[in-house]
């Protein structure tokens, strides 16, 4: 039996700031994890990064991160690496956490 | 201090228009990524998670107050007010926009500091004893020698593409402060029988996913040689290392693949010729480095002040005991000025605390500043009748922290608050056991303790070579933290062994207390320190009392 694809997203680091950011569904990027679109196929992801990655001019080290989907239809991320990046450090109050 | 002449600064500043230029083209969009990065990398600029990293080289870990003042400034207008002492005597500023960091070159360009070759695989900033031209163990200054390294190893066109990168300490005192045995060439000063000071040579040491203690190449290499004798190892590891696979890429892997004897002919061959071609570096120019570096001119008169002081204030005198160390005058001490308060970040000082450390290295400090490979900053000359005043003005500025080399002395990396390549956090770790080991009130008791943490197998936290080293993991998404015991990063240097299967970050604290309890309750007597007993016992019983606890834990 294939394995059920695990949903992703496309997270890069803005060209200027270098703060985490995600791809949205009108093929620009938030600040915000939950804003973005969400892939359900490895077809549909593949799509998603390779349009993702034809913004050098805005955007570095562009990725698939895995999530999964809340309660609110919005996704959260799965590894502990992609929610401390929606945060900042654990050991100042700095980047997304104070932003937000 | 070694001042820049026409040479140095022209090819700083160069090199600051010439990215400033590289930059403009990546945000115009004529740079893709692709091209970009290894330009970045060139002049020390990381991308993190959260944001860039610029590192910035602190050569053989000197500053004087105007660069920690500069330093400050940039903490202040380009990042949130804090820079990050690094294990290599760097410092890294963690927030910079990308279009801001030609002005932070240009600004540490103004007093003599630069980015480069903080990264790549290429010759990183030379490091060397934090202790150098202070110590009173020491044979010799090993900054001169270090100086000369970095204007020989920087832009060497030989050196710029090298299978890895290649990272060189240097050490004047038999006392090793400078971890030489864990670098790709470790250097230590010594002097042969007819009392010429010469160098030892290590190759081959190393962390990272292999550990490996550095071999002797060279019992005694006369000074003068020691630019060829060192073009031969690199030629030697740039020719022959490997570069088919990134893991396997430093010179330790070719020391220990192809063996000892078999390098040592090859360098001594390369050495032959290189030395037939190039006889070293000019005497002026040498003569004219070691007049850089000549002592201060000592103030010898004494006072009570110092001793009186202990008498009166407890705090103090622990902060003595701790805190300061023998200097080469009788009539000086060394002050180290911990970066490690209870629960703070290690490394980490404010640009007001930067501040602090400068005016106290130019009223009372020759003007001297010192970074650690241990994240702690060293005023380097103090008098001791003075020392009272300093301990007094560290104190209202949250420096006074009295616990260099105790179990609070947290060195960590940076971790996966920050950094792009760990597997787990660091810094909490380090917050949390200093927390905890302040609770107990038992870091005078337990005395020695070095605990090292590293957030990956990379090892900036130099977790192999401390006494109690911790490493954390990614365990099927979950941070996991797995113990070594028993590493020594000194002129004894020694590969920690793992205790066993790894803890998660709750249950890492308690086994880290019962590991210091477990010292506490077997050793011969309070001079033992954890490192001896370590010896003298084996792993065998911390084990027992990690391992039996962790069981204990799981069943309640």
């Amino acid at each position: 039996m294939a394995r059920e694809y695990r949903p992703r997203i496309v997270t890069a680091n803005d060209l200027i700031e270098g703060d985490a950011v995600y791809f949205t569904a009108s093929h620009g990027w938030s600040r915000e994890h939950g804003e973005a679109v969400v892939a359900f196929s490895a077809d549909a992801a593949d799509g998603l990064l390779e349009a993702a990655a034809k913004q050098q001019d805005r955007i570095v080290g562009v990725y698939l991160a895995e999530v999964e989907m809340g309660p609110d239809h919005r996704p959260q991320p799965v590894h502990f690496r992609e929610a401390f990046r929606t945060r900042g450090p654990s050991n100042y109050f700095h980047g997304k956490q104070a932003q937000a | 201090m070694y001042r820049y002449d026409d040479f140095d600064e022209a090819f700083v500043r160069n090199r600051v228009a010439e990215f400033r230029g590289q930059v403009e083209r990546r945000i115009d969009g004529s740079l893709t990524e692709d091209e970009f990065k290894p330009l970045r990398l060139m002049n020390g600029v990381y991308l993190q998670l959260h944001a860039y990293m610029l590192r910035v080289a602190i050569p053989y870990g000197t500053l004087n107050s105007r660069q920690m003042r500069q330093l400050a400034l940039v903490a202040e207008r380009f990042d949130k007010g804090y820079g990050h002492f690094t294990t290599r005597q760097n410092i890294q500023f963690n927030w910079p926009r990308l279009k801001d960091i030609p002005e932070i070159l240009s600004l540490l360009a103004d007093v003599e500091m630069h980015a480069i070759q903080t990264s790549g695989n290429c010759i990183r900033n030379v490091t060397a004893d934090h202790f150098a031209g202070a110590a009173a163990d020491e044979i010799e200054d090993p900054r001169p020698t270090a100086e000369l390294l970095r204007q020989w190893s920087t832009d060497h066109p030989e050196f710029q593409f090298l299978p890895r990168k290649f990272k060189i300490a240097i050490t004047g005192a038999p006392n090793d402060r400078a971890v030489t045995k864990a670098h790709d060439i470790g250097l230590r000063m010594v002097r042969n029988e007819a009392g010429e000071p010469g160098y030892e040579v290590i190759v081959g040491g190393g962390l990272g996913r292999t550990p490996m203690v550095g071999k002797t190449v060279r019992d005694f290499l006369p000074k003068a040689d020691l630019l060829p004798y060192l073009e031969a190892i690199l030629q030697v590891y740039n020719l022959s290392g490997r570069r088919d696979n990134k893991y396997k890429a430093r010179i330790k892997i070719l020391v220990h693949e192809t063996g000892l004897d078999e390098i040592k002919a090859r360098v001594e061959a390369a050495f032959e010729e290189k030395k037939r071609a190039f006889s070293g570096a000019p005497a002026d120019l040498v003569s004219a480095i070691e007049a850089a570096f000549a002592p201060p001119s000592f103030d010898n008169t004494r006072s009570l002040a110092f001793d009186r002081a202990q008498e009166a204030n407890p705090a103090f005198r622990s902060f003595v005991e701790t805190n300061v160390a023998e200097h080469k005058n009788p009539a000086y001490g060394i002050v180290s000025v911990s970066l490690k308060p209870v629960g703070g970040t290690p490394g980490d000082a404010t640009a007001e605390q930067m501040r602090v450390l400068a005016d106290l290295a130019e009223q009372y400090g020759h003007d001297e500043l010192r970074i650690s490979h241990e994240q702690n900053v060293i005023l380097p000359h103090v008098r001791k009748a003075d020392i009272p005043a300093v301990y007094e003005a560290l104190r209202e500025a949250g420096l006074a922290t009295a616990n260099i080399g105790l179990v609070s002395d947290i060195i960590a990396c940076p971790g996966m608050d920050y950094c792009a390549l760990a597997t787990a956090r660091s810094i909490p770790v380090a917050q949390a056991i200093s927390k905890r080991f302040d609770e107990l009130k038992l870091e005078r008791e337990i005395g020695p303790l070095k605990i090292k943490i590293s957030g990956c197998i990379n090892a900036c936290g130099h977790h192999h070579v401390g006494h109690i080293g911790i490493l954390g993991l990614d365990k099927a998404g979950k941070e996991n933290y797995q113990i070594t015991l028993g590493g020594d990063g000194t002129e004894t240097a020694t590969i920690g062994e793992r205790t066993g299967p790894g803890f998660d970050a709750d249950d890492l604290v308690p086994a880290i207390e019962a590991i210091v309890e477990t010292y506490l309750n077997l050793r011969e007597d309070a001079a033992e320190t954890f490192l001896q007993a370590y010896r003298r016992l084996g792993a065998d019983p911390f084990k027992q009392a990690i391992y039996s606890e962790k069981d204990e834990a799981r069943a309640a």
